[in-house]
């Protein structure tokens, strides 16, 4: 780690510097900006900083370190206008927000690279093991948010092991050194420790928002030292304190007591007014102390979003409804009663108490739900543009009066327990809808379920705004497919999943190749495609073929032979993340993706056909590749892999890996 | 589903390929693998996966056949039936949280009686090891005993071993020396609490009692578990 001397150091030179970079660029790192070596030049400015950050920590004297030669003391004093630009183009820089503009702005020139650097606030880490906190610190040195993503999507479905990694702790101490400003932190996929949270509490005094997703490893001792510490900042001129934190968001995370030790953490918040405006703990398994979140609730005037866990009953809802009727997202938690007795009255002051909610658009939660009390939210329905049921088993009769009201919704998760009748509903009315997720009640593979392509094609024809799709079925037509690939052409991620494994379309018998062939031909805005069901090449040459934006695939238990693979790698220019299991796909496909793995976020391949020996060939080829090889079972020893997880990376392998992951180089 | 009709119990003759370091939940997939093979309706030979231990019981014909006849198969919606095909790991692709949450809503709907609907819906229960910074879930419906049982908790935590347990590869509550020797080790004893709110040894009821009672296990120093010694005596005695 450098020291904070030399870095301080560094900065001053660079505010003052002697040597025109520009000419020295374009002596030692002419610029590679044309389009087709877009590519390699990313990995020739990863050589450049590696060149440039190992120059800075041996400089001892003053001068400007040398940006790519690596020797010689400072140059002659540079004239002044290209001071000037270098502030203007600071200046400038400031007001780019969206990082891919920002990455192509780093690599227009030396010069440019450098003022982008210092003018990024948002750092955003696709990969945790893609380079070493300390890279990303070094290179980055104003940056106020963080997100940090860890293990791959496959992880989600225990296809590997829990303790593989993605450990935030060495990025904890990183960060809270090397960015005491910093305000923002959203992880996902992460392994986070009460230790972990403990340190953010204690290490950034502007801390004001913090997103968990995806993550466990820590409990409520951890969340109770984030609400307790993330707290005091006097105010400059009034001798009020002020609780800084404004957003705590714990989204699909498993929280649990580790040891039986559970802390009461909604009482950790500061008993002054708090500047809360989101607090989301709907995946909390634990109770809560609800006299404390009321108290809270009531000195948060900010609060807009209140997503509450199971442990909240409806009547406790209803208080904090009378509390809060400002909020615009709310997860209402149980939404059912401890016990049934005078169940009508109630349903009125419920029913009232929605009523006073005229900003609520999002609505979540229905953990336990009383079908009794859905007719509590009609008055809101109507403003609605998010509406979450997909913990609700609720069946057609008690969603048509529910979703008739719903004219204005764009997002709705659902069960398949609504069945295609339900979806009919849905596309009678929802008009404006963008996404649509279909989950399943029953996951096991069977032969009929509730949704079907009457309910897919019914939404096609209903909703041709639709940009985003999730349905879980257990039968679907080609017909149906092509018919939605048609009717929405907005659609960008279609993620379509026939539980059965294998199936063919079950009124032609013939694979579902047509369908997902019509979806990348029709929908030329795809960049995500999930593909199921029984599949040969020739769906993956469509993908290839028409497939030019897509960035994410996830293949399972589909294709014949190599080739399907190697349409894939060979057709998608901007595939960034592929995730395949259970396919036939072996050492001459993952050959054909050399010239494309440096571009690519990651590569999974679970029981395909890869041998150790193709892995290794890959490992030797592309020395910034790193190649997880993991193994499940003690039986396996032969030349056969399980799993190859796949990545590239700036810092080489991780040192963090258990025994069961054997990392090829 | 397709197993059971034409008589077979895959899940009987099914061998268990634990993950290293965990999956419990998923143990019974032995890598996630297509344990059968699957003929496609084009007539070309599917991926056969071949791993030492599966055991490949289905026909290709019948199973051709069943493909064709998917129309006239009956729903199986009911979720007190177990699968008679035997999951594959992380298939479909439903998070676990999600599984989880929806695995509890139809425990909870059951009411009481978990006889058969812990059997089709799985019993996960949370496992955590004194000084093991992660919690881990296993789903007891997956072993058969507690030889099982002790194997799989080995492979999760590395530091528990399974010497003390002989051949029945669990405590032997009969002798009070022998466990009152391994109380007061420093050996590890993995400890359950049951339906009751009470925290035992692991092994004092026969296993399907184990399956129905069982919340949550810990695995503790047996200088710990000693406290729990006298009540696993008891409960046991009056149980006999």
């Amino acid at each position: 780690m450098e020291n904070p001397n030399a870095k301080a150091q560094r900065h001053r030179q660079l505010r003052s510097n002697n040597i025109d970079p520009i000419k020295q660029m374009r002596e030692n790192h002419p610029s590679t900006n044309s389009e087709d070596d877009q590519r390699s030049s990313l990995l020739d400015l990863a050589r450049a900083e590696i060149t440039e950050s190992s120059n800075s920590k041996t400089r001892t004297y003053g001068g400007f370190p040398d940006p790519g030669s690596g020797s010689g003391p400072s140059e002659p004093q540079a004239p002044f206008p290209d001071q000037v630009l270098e502030n203007v183009l600071e200046n400038v820089l400031h007001f780019l927000s969206s990082r891919r503009d920002r990455n192509a702005a780093s690599l227009v020139c030396r010069s440019w690279y450098r003022a982008e650097a210092l003018t990024r606030s948002e750092l955003f880490i696709g990969n945790c093991y893609a380079l070493s906190p300390t890279r990303a610190t070094t290179r980055f040195t104003r940056i106020k948010s963080v997100t940090v993503k860890g293990k791959p999507r496959f992880a989600d479905f225990d296809l590997m092991p829990p303790d593989w990694g993605a450990h935030f702790t060495p990025w904890a101490s990183a960060l809270a050194q090397a960015y005491p400003w910093l305000e923002k932190l959203h992880l996902k996929r992460m392994i986070v420790t009460d230790a972990d949270l403990t340190l953010l509490a204690d290490s950034f005094p502007d801390f004001r928002e913090l997103v968990l997703v995806c993550c466990d490893g820590f409990g409520t001792p951890g969340l109770g030292a984030v609400a307790a510490k993330c707290r005091y900042r006097s105010h400059l001129y009034s001798s009020n304190k002020l609780l800084l934190l404004r957003v705590l968001e714990l989204v699909e995370s498993v929280v649990e007591a580790v040891g039986d030790e559970e802390v009461d953490w909604i009482s950790c918040f500061p008993d002054s007014q708090t500047n809360m405006e989101s607090l989301v703990f709907d995946c909390i398994e634990c109770p809560i102390n609800f006299e404390a979140l009321d108290s809270l609730v009531a000195r948060s005037p900010r609060l807009k979003k209140l997503r509450l866990n199971q442990f909240v009953s409806m009547a406790q809802l209803h208080r904090l409804l009378l509390r809060a009727p400002q909020l615009t997202h709310l997860g209402t938690g149980s939404f059912s009663a401890n016990d049934p007795g005078g169940v009508g009255e109630l349903v009125q002051d419920y029913t009232t108490a929605f009523e006073a909610c005229r900003s609520l658009v999002c609505l979540s939660g229905f953990r336990e739900i009383w079908a009794d009390y859905l007719p509590t939210i009609y008055p809101v329905c109507a403003n609605l543009t998010s509406l979450n049921l997909s913990y609700a088993d609720v069946n057609a009769h008690q969603l048509k009066p529910v979703i008739r009201h719903c004219h204005k919704l764009q997002i709705f998760w659902v069960l398949d327990s609504i069945c295609d009748e339900g979806l009919q509903a849905v596309a009678a009315t929802c008009k404006d809808l963008r996404e649509l997720r279909v989950f399943p009640v029953d996951a096991r593979e069977g032969t009929e379920g509730p949704v079907s392509e009457v309910g897919f094609e019914a939404i096609s024809q209903g909703c041709r705004k639709l940009e985003s799709i999730l349905y879980f079925c257990q039968r679907m037509t080609n017909a149906a497919v092509v018919a939605m690939s048609k009717n929405c052409p907005d659609l960008v991620v279609f993620r379509l999943c026939i539980i059965g494994r294998y199936r063919p379309d079950p009124v032609t018998q013939e694979p579902m190749d047509e369908g997902f062939g019509a979806i990348v031909m029709n929908c030329k805005k795809l960049t995500r495609l999930a593909v199921s069901g029984l599949l040969t090449d020739r769906a993956f040459e469509y993908i290839g073929r028409y497939g030019k934006l897509v960035r994410t695939l996830s293949v399972a238990f589909a294709g014949d032979t190599d080739m399907g693979l190697k349409y894939v790698l060979e057709g998608c220019p901007n595939l960034q993340k592929l995730e395949i299991r259970d396919s036939p796909f072996g050492d001459g496909a993952l050959r054909s993706g050399l010239h494309h793995y440096y571009n690519m976020r990651f590569l999974w391949m679970s029981t395909c056909k890869l041998t150790r020996q193709a892995c290794q060939e890959v490992a030797q080829a592309l020395p910034n590749l790193v190649l997880e090889v993991i193994n499940n079972s003690e039986e396996n020893a032969g030349d056969d892999i399980e799993v190859l997880y796949m990545y590239r990376s700036l810092d080489g392998p991780r040192d963090d890996a258990p025994i069961f992951v054997n990392i090829l180089h | 589903m397709l197993g059971k009709e034409h008589g077979l119990n895959l899940k009987e003759t099914e061998l268990c390929l634990g993950l290293p370091g965990g999956g419990g939940s998923g143990g019974g997939g032995g890598g996630g693998g297509s344990e059968v093979e699957t003929p496609r309706a084009t007539g070309k030979r599917g991926f056969s996966e071949t791993v030492d231990l599966k055991l490949n019981l289905q026909a290709k014909e019948d199973l051709n056949e069943n493909l064709k006849n998917a129309s006239k198969e009956k729903t199986l919606k009911d979720p007190t039936k177990p699968p008679a095909k035997a999951q594959v790991v992380g298939w479909p692709p439903v998070r676990s949280y999600r599984k989880n949450m929806m695995t509890q809503k139809v425990n909870t709907e059951e009411g009481a009686e978990k006889t058969t609907s812990s059997t089709a819906s799985g019993a996960f229960v949370k496992v955590s090891m004194d000084g093991a910074p992660y919690l881990r879930k296993v789903d007891l419906t997956m072993y058969k005993s507690y030889k099982e049982l002790s194997d799989a908790l080995a492979k999760m935590f590395s530091s528990f071993t399974m010497d003390n347990y002989g051949a029945q590869g669990m405590i032997d509550f009969m002798n009070e020396s022998k466990l009152m020797d391994l109380l007061n080790s420093s050996e590890y004893v993995p400890t359950y609490e049951d339906k009751d709110g009470d925290w035992m040894l692991v092994g004092d009821v026969p296993w399907e009692m184990f399956v129905e009672s069982c919340k949550r296990l810990r695995i503790m120093k047996g200088s710990e578990a000693i406290g729990l010694a006298p009540r696993a005596m008891e409960k046991c005695k009056s149980r006999s």
